[in-house]
This record gives C-alpha cells, structure tokens and sequence, in this order.
C-alpha cells in the first residue's frame, strides 16, 4: 500500500512541475492522472520506501551531483580534444571491471554514470561485472584501471542507494 | 539579439546535416541507426531555440514528448538489431 | 540575464559541433556512439540552461529544468542499448583495437 502513495506523491508533483499553475482544475485533473498512474505502474516501481524517508541519503545525494557535473565537463573536453586532434590519439578496447555493488538499481545508477564519463561507455553487465568499451587503454593493470573507471563513484552510490 | 539567436537556430539545423550524411553513408546498418540516435537529440536543441524565438513555451512541451519517442525508438531498433522478439 | 543565456546557447552549439564532428570522423561505431553521445547530450543541456536564464522561474523554465534528467536517462539507456545490440548484431571492433574482454561471454 505505501508504494501506491509514494508513486502517487512523485507522479503528482511531476505534473505540477510539467504544467505549473495552480488554478484548482489543474489540480483535479492532476489528481485524477496520477491516480490512474499509481493503480496501473504501482506495482512495478519500487520494492521499498523506507530509503525515500532518510535524509542523508539526499545529502550525498547532492554531493554526487556536483562531482558528475564535473566528470561530464571534463569528459566533453577530452572529446573535443581526441576529435580535433589530427592524429585522432585513440586506442580503443573492451575491458572487464569488477563492482562492489549489490543492488539491481545501484547497478544501472553506476553503468549510467559511466557511460557520461571520460571515454568510457558501459556495454553489458553480467553478474557482478561490467563491461566497459575505453577509447583510450591506458593500463594493462586491472586494479588500475578499475579504479581509474569505477572507483570514483562507487563510494557515493554506495551511500545513496543502498 | 533575436537576430543572433536565428543565425545560432540556422547552425543548430546545420549540424542535422552531419548527421543526415552519416545515415546515408554509413557503411553498416549500426551506423545508420547511431544517426538516428542523435538526430533525434538535435532536435531537442532547435525545440528549445526555437520556443525563445518565437516566445511560446509550449515548444518545450514538444521537446519533452520527442525526447521520450525518440528514446522508444531507438530501443527498439537495438532490440531488432540484436535479434529479439519485440515482446521479449 | 539574456547575455549569460546567449553564452550557455552558444557553449552549447559549439559542443554539438564537436560531436558531429566526431560523428564523421572517428573509425567504427563503437568510437562514433562514445563521442556523439557525450557531447550532442551536453551540448543539449547547455542550451536547455540557456533557456531557463531566458525564461526565469516560470512556466517555460520549470519546464526546460524538468527536460534535462528526462535527456540523460533517455541518452545514456539509448546508448547502452545501441552499443550491445551492435554486438551481438556482429560489427567488429575498428583496426586499432588492442584489446576485447566481452567475446568469451557473448560465444558461450
């Protein structure tokens, strides 16, 4: 039942953001859409929702942020430079990383942030290992480079999601 | 300043011709669709221009639906490519 | 507040510009996918950003604060899925490859 609420509560407040003007028919009609979504998706969504009610779980929620956004800059610049660059320095491969992480939601979290970061793009996980395509392999070393791809943000995932 | 925002809206719809160039010329059929993937994104940013030109933000609404139909789009030629059932 | 929104407009074109680029020159797919996605989904964002220094707290800047998450999760899960469905379809990875993991897993 608590997952009902707590799909209705989003989908509720994802409309007032869509449209956002409060007039009272807006709100019924609000009401009346997000009723339907919670009785047709309620059950799908989510497992539990203890975790939407701890607060500082949206602090390093917020911490996080701020470091991707700065992951994604620098990797638009690495971009830039390996597309101008007239001898294209690319060394491209398939590599396998090993993750720390247990839950399915962590997982897609952490294969999302991967896949905005510099030259990495997450192609398939498997288990509890990823595989990553780099366009420019560095290191043979595995300890290496799995914490040159994963290992900044696992910490914080970890925090967040679990 | 709405003049230099037409000159911008014109090199936004320029760059679709990048993409237009590898649709037809890509020599595998994933190069074709990586195409579409984009094209589809571009047009997001001339939604957006466009919605400040004119002053109407409901342009933006239609960047919001064409962003979620491109998306099932692409899903399901990836699904075609990698040869599944689309009900699977 | 119209000149900082016509500068995060322009960083933005100029970003979708590179990507195209990339999208032309760079060898096989897999190199394509990686810079057309990373720079056309920030390009966009920028000039979403734009838009809201534009807009203001109103309507159409609510609206185009609320467009950016919905263009990363749709980006990047469109990327994933094109990169694995590429695979399995059976496109090599481009002459300069070195090194390729995901082969044992996708024979057996």
């Amino acid at each position: 039942m608590m997952k009902y609420i707590a799909i209705f509560i989003l989908s509720f407040i994802f409309w007032i953001l869509l449209t956002f003007s409060f007039s009272i028919s807006n709100i019924v009609v609000g009401i009346a859409a997000a009723l339907v979504t919670s009785f047709v998706f309620g059950k799908y969504f989510l497992k539990h929702v203890r975790p939407f009610l701890q607060i500082q779980r949206y602090y390093w929620l917020i911490i996080y942020l701020f470091i991707f956004t700065w992951e994604c800059i620098k990797a638009n610049f690495d971009v830039a430079y390996r597309v101008l660059h007239p001898a294209m320095p690319i060394k491209p491969g398939i590599v396998k990383v090993k993750l720390g992480l247990k839950t399915n939601i962590a997982k897609t979290i952490l294969a999302n942030s991967i896949t905005m970061t510099p030259g990495t793009i997450s192609v398939d996980i498997v288990g509890d290992e990823i595989y990553v395509h780099w366009i420019y392999i560095s290191t043979d070393n595995v300890e290496e480079y799995s914490q040159k791809i994963a290992g900044r943000f696992e910490k914080y995932i970890k925090k967040i999601f679990e | 300043m709405i003049d230099y925002l037409n000159i911008l809206l014109y090199v936004q719809i320029a760059l679709c011709v990048f993409c237009l160039f590898r649709i037809i010329r890509g020599p595998s059929i994933a190069d074709r669709m990586v195409g579409i993937d984009i094209f589809g994104i571009l047009v997001v940013g001339i939604c957006a221009i466009l919605s400040i030109i004119t002053k109407r933000s409901y342009i933006l609404d239609i960047g919001i639906a064409w962003i979620i139909l491109s998306f099932i789009g692409t899903l399901t030629l990836a699904k075609y490519l990698s040869g599944k059932k689309l009900n699977e | 507040m119209e000149i900082i929104g016509f500068i995060f407009i322009c960083i933005g074109i100029l970003f979708n510009l590179f990507g195209c680029i990339g999208l032309i020159r760079l060898p096989d797919v897999y190199n394509r996918l990686q810079s057309a996605t990373k720079c056309v989904t920030l390009g966009t964002c920028s000039i979403l950003i734009g838009v809201v220094f534009y807009y203001g707290f109103t309507n159409g800047g609510i609206k185009a604060i609320v467009a950016i998450p919905i263009l990363f999760f749709a980006a990047t899960v469109a990327a994933h899925a094109l990169v694995k469905g590429a695979y399995i379809f059976g496109i090599k990875l481009g002459d300069k490859s070195v090194k390729d993991d995901y082969k044992d897993v996708h024979k057996s």
